[in-house]
């Protein structure tokens, strides 16, 4: 699929602020299930700094504005082009060990639902292992936006039994971290206008690592593997630590904050 | 059955001759007003920190010793060598772990000792700082058991704290007894602060154009080694700076100056990792610099010690430092590790529960003689409650025996009394890999104490190495 993406995150201050600092894992890297073509990032009156590929094999800009700033639009604009792996990610150079990420942070650590719910499946291999874990937690806890927060840890989300997709992915990859399976957070895009759910351009979904296979992605939101609808931006322990955008003002102006996103096909 | 500095098989050894004349016809009522010139010194200077962050009333005055330590010249020698060969390999492997990994593939360490230590950050992977150095400032804490038998008990590659002590301490011998000074040949160590500087300015960043620039980041004053932070930087002629006097602009780390934004090549930071960038590691850090990891890892500036330092020296990878030494440098450890047993091995396990009454216990992120057990010292019901603990998590302990720790002659009420010791010597990693001839010893005051922590009752003295 050529998938064409235009993300214009807009931040407004009520008191004019004197500096906003930013770094931006926005660009996704090619690999097998995506071939990045053209990709903009636009950041209104800022400058863009450090530009590196971290060990993960994300690409970060570290941008600055100088205030005083009221209003600061980051856009990206861009052209992707994917194919179905099969959820498996494939070509992407990183060099992080996947064992660090066994590690439970703040909001994947377990409580003793998630512990029973992990230990209570069973799995012919590590694979069949997390493809059942991940419908488990599919079922578990329903789509529901609104319910809960960024903060949200996958414990609080398991106790009210609904959520959205960064819910489902922090509860599967606390999930697979306890039966010993490496897992991440990956942030993107989804193309979803074909199948006509309810759920956001900008998505989340988790990655397994399993033994030979290496990184797996699992999306317990919509019970699937990420094919050609899915664009890959970057991956973390968790929703923070894969942000695409973080961020901070200096200054004593409130901040809110508009987000569009738009995914569309386009044709060769 | 300890070994004695000062007497052996009842002889005043060399090193201790002159001390020990020094000693014997220095009337009582001149050592009790020497020593209040000495309390009275450190409390103008204002030196009241605890070492190695221990925590406590930051208030309080360490005891001062006023009977040097001495080491002979070629004792020193032999210890030099040791210290910078472990600071080698110390350094090769976190090069190599935030790398390739080699050492784990060829199986010599464990990969979860280094992969899931919560001191091992994602974030610097595939990095190589400039001269591949991650830690400039090896504090390499050393205990000595007989003539020739020194061993290493820890290592510390973050930020090691008390070499302000090591520079005080000389500072006000010299000061009051200038007689001691002419009369003996004692190598100096206040041109550690120079090589610290030079130290840090060898590890600038490829960008930087001309001098670099070099700052001390430090949490606040209420930190308790705020007065190292300072004094550090007033020796090097640097700024001491906090998170908030600095900022990050373009791809560059910028302090605020009266003269404008100053850019900012080196920072010796103070501060632990999580604190560092509330945009890379913990979000609600009010002690960093928003954006500084991003321009670190792309090269636009140099931290000292390198976050994610702290994996080559908690107390399990400790076990593999010699195992480092040899696959590294392919040499034979010229220091000597303490034979420690790792609680997570089964048969470590066994071992030490059934041998609790005889062996200090210690966690493996602890520090500053809390959280441990001294089994020879503790009563049957704290060996009882330890080994609960211990039952709980045997990964987080390991155990080694109680070390004979030397003694050294220490004033006390009724004269001078053997006391034990161990020594911090600071081993500085830029171009060269170098340290001054010296160390902070510290020293448990009370009559047969083992724990020479300031928290427990320890103090500090000033550290001699003689000229040839």
């Amino acid at each position: 699929m050529r998938l064409k993406i235009t993300h214009e995150t807009s931040y407004s201050y009520d008191t004019p602020v004197e500096a906003l600092v930013q770094s931006l894992r926005l660009t996704p890297s090619s690999h097998e299930g995506q071939r990045v073509g053209d990709w903009r990032i636009t950041v209104a009156g800022g400058q863009r700094g450090a530009a590196f590929r971290d060990g993960a094999g994300d690409w970060i800009e570290g941008w600055t504005v100088r205030g005083p700033i009221d209003l600061v639009s980051v856009t990206i604009d861009g052209l992707v082009e994917t194919r179905d792996t099969a959820g498996v990610l494939r070509g992407h150079r990183e060099s992080v060990n996947p064992m660090v990420y066994l590690r439970q942070t703040a909001v994947t650590k377990p409580d003793d639902a998630l512990r029973d719910l992990a230990k209570s499946i069973q799995g012919q291999d590590a694979l069949d292992l997390a493809h059942k874990l991940c419908a488990a937690i599919g079922d578990t806890i329903e789509y529901m936006p609104g319910v809960t927060q960024s903060q949200t840890s996958a414990a609080q989300a398991m106790e009210q039994r609904q959520g959205v997709c960064q819910d489902h992915a922090h509860a599967l990859i606390a999930c697979a971290r306890l039966r010993g399976m490496p897992a991440r957070y990956v942030s993107g895009y989804l193309h979803s206008s074909m199948d006509g759910k309810p759920h956001d351009a900008a998505h989340a979904w988790a990655e397994i690592h399993v033994g030979p296979l290496g990184w797996v992605g699992f999306d317990a939101a919509n019970a699937c593997c990420p094919d050609e609808r899915y664009v890959r931006l970057g991956s973390g322990y968790d929703a923070q630590d894969a942000a695409p955008v973080r961020g901070m003002a200096f200054g004593i102006g409130t901040e809110s904050m508009d987000v569009r996103v738009h995914v569309e096909e386009v044709q060769q | 059955m300890y070994y004695n500095e000062m007497l052996d098989g009842g002889q005043v050894r060399a090193p201790y001759a002159m001390l020990s004349d020094w000693v014997e016809t220095m009337p009582s009522e001149i050592r009790q007003m020497k020593q209040a010139e000495a309390e009275a010194l450190f409390r103008r200077i204002g030196i009241t920190f605890a070492v190695y962050g221990e925590g406590g009333d930051p208030d309080r005055l360490i005891p001062f010793d006023m009977m040097p330590r001495v080491f002979l010249q070629s004792e020193w020698r032999k210890l030099e060598r040791g210290i910078k060969q472990r600071a080698r390999a110390l350094n090769a492997f976190l090069r190599d772990v935030y790398g390739r990994g080699e050492i784990v593939r060829a199986g010599r360490i464990p990969a979860q000792l280094v992969y899931q230590n919560e001191a091992y950050e994602k974030a610097v992977v595939g990095i190589v700082p400039p001269r591949g150095v991650f830690s400039h400032i090896v504090g390499i804490d050393i205990v000595r058991t007989g003539r020739d038998e020194f061993f290493v008990l820890e290592d510390n590659c973050r930020t090691p704290s008390g070499v302000s002590y090591m520079l005080e301490n000389r500072e006000i011998m010299m000061r009051m007894f200038p007689g001691l000074f002419r009369n003996n040949r004692i190598e100096p160590v206040d041109q550690y602060s120079e090589l610290l500087r030079r130290t840090l300015a060898s590890v600038a960043p490829a960008k930087c154009e001309g001098a670099p620039t070099i700052v001390i980041l430090t949490p606040g004053h209420f930190n308790s080694a705020y007065y190292e932070h300072s004094f550090l930087a007033n020796l090097m002629g640097v700024e001491l700076v906090e998170g908030s006097d600095l900022f990050v602009d373009g791809g560059f780390v910028y302090m605020r100056t009266t003269q404008g934004p100053k850019r900012v090549d080196v920072i010796y930071r103070r501060i632990d990792d999580p604190f560092l960038d509330p945009l890379c590691f913990r979000k609600d850090s009010m002690l960093g610099v928003p954006g500084l990891m991003d321009v670190y890892r792309s090269g636009g500036v140099s931290i000292a010690s390198a976050p994610g330092a702290g994996v080559a020296d908690d107390k399990a990878v400790y076990t593999f430092v010699p195992e480092m030494i040899r696959f590294y440098l392919g040499e034979e450890p010229l220091l000597q590790n303490v034979q420690t047993w790792t609680l997570w091995k089964d048969d470590d396990y066994k071992y030490v529960m059934e041998n609790l009454a005889d062996l200090v216990v210690k966690e493996v992120h602890g520090s500053g003689g809390y959280g441990m057990l001294i089994g020879p010292k503790a009563t049957k019901a704290e060996i009882e409650d330890f080994a609960l603990r211990i039952k709980a998590n045997p990964g987080n302990y390991i155990a080694q025996p109680t070390l004979a720790l030397s003694t050294s002659p220490t004033f006390v009420e009724e004269g001078v009394a053997p006391r034990h010791v161990d020594l911090r010597p600071y081993c500085l990693c830029g171009d060269r890999v170098e340290l001054v001839p010296g160390g902070l010893t510290r020293v448990a005051l009370r009559e047969g104490s083992l724990v020479v922590n300031s928290s427990q009752g320890g103090g500090v003295k000033d550290t001699w190495v003689l000229s040839e």
